[in-house]
């Protein structure tokens, strides 16, 4: 239970990132991992997701600058992208990551650049928002329990 | 979803919620996990630390192979399907060949039936989707007690 408004702030920041979509349960997961002796493991894996997943993200850049598409490779990294998305619950971007898969086996090269397009935009939006309740959850302090969403 | 040696696609299990509901791990049991991302590493030995259980980790398959080559023993494998230097399918084989005598299942992200059921066939007693879990873990830990 919050003990303070800004507890209370935290935890509906917290709730409306799983309302939106961008979380889902392995969120929670990495939540239910995190104790007293390891107090911002949530943070320290999604700081990690974001540093390796930046070279996942240039590849496909690269790969995607390059005529005609190579879809297999495509396929390829935005699959090990996707991989790691999953892990952090990343709702969103995952969701982006199957489409482009379905348009990289369908030979679609104006899908996957449309949906690379959508898939940063996601990527940044969720990076964005974590870093603020991050930033928040430093401020209120440590919560006894992580809020299950309803 | 779970493939398991013999066992039908439709495995079911109980769903724990989180650890107040775990299994016992008085055995002491050790863990490898041999996976080439630093996120599902850190992950995976979290996971598996919160069970009480010994957790080592490498890059690759051939080191996996090597550990167990000079002599180090598991309870459980946990091994990643594409990994650089040897992947997953190749690393099992090899550790089957050697008779290694651990649990060892894969743990994949590729979703396809297909390559899920070829990497079973690489000596695999299971394989799960990415990533871990707790009801995932639980399971494994029921499967070892049995066997010890």
């Amino acid at each position: 239970m919050e003990r303070n408004p800004m507890g209370r702030q935290l935890a509906i920041m917290r709730q409306s990132l799983f309302d939106q979509g961008y979380l889902d349960e392995q969120f929670i997961q990495l939540e239910e991992l995190q104790d007293d002796a390891n107090p911002n493991f949530v943070e320290e894996v999604v700081t990690l997701y974001y540093r390796d997943s930046a070279r996942l993200i240039l590849n496909i850049e690269q790969a995607l600058e390059r005529k005609p598409f190579d879809f297999n490779k495509l396929d390829d990294y935005m699959h090990q992208f996707k991989g790691s998305s999953s892990s952090i619950g990343a709702k969103k971007v995952k969701a982006e990551s199957t489409l482009f898969r379905e348009y990289c086996k369908s030979g679609n090269g104006e899908g996957c650049t449309r949906t690379f397009q959508q898939l940063k935009k996601e990527y940044a939006t969720l990076r964005k928002k974590l870093e603020a309740y991050f930033q928040m959850a430093r401020q209120a302090g440590p919560m006894e329990t992580a809020c299950r969403p309803k | 979803m779970v493939l398991g040696k013999g066992a039908s696609s439709s495995l079911s299990m109980n769903k724990v919620d989180g650890a107040e509901e775990m299994v016992d791990n008085s055995n002491n049991f050790t863990v490898l996990v041999a996976d080439d991302d630093p996120l599902i590493q850190k992950l995976h030995e979290m996971h598996l630390k919160k069970f009480g259980l010994k957790v080592q980790v490498v890059e690759n398959g051939k080191k996996a192979v090597d550990l167990c080559h000079f002599g180090a023993t598991f309870n459980l494998i946990l091994i990643d399907k594409e990994m650089p230097v040897m992947d997953g399918a190749e690393a099992t084989k090899e550790l089957q060949a050697m008779g290694v005598n651990s649990l060892i299942v894969g743990v994949t992200s590729r979703d396809s039936p297909y390559e899920k059921q070829a990497f079973m066939e690489a000596g695999l007693d299971y394989c799960f989707e990415k990533p871990l879990t707790a009801d995932k873990i639980n399971f494994l830990l029921q499967e070892l007690n049995k066997n010890n």
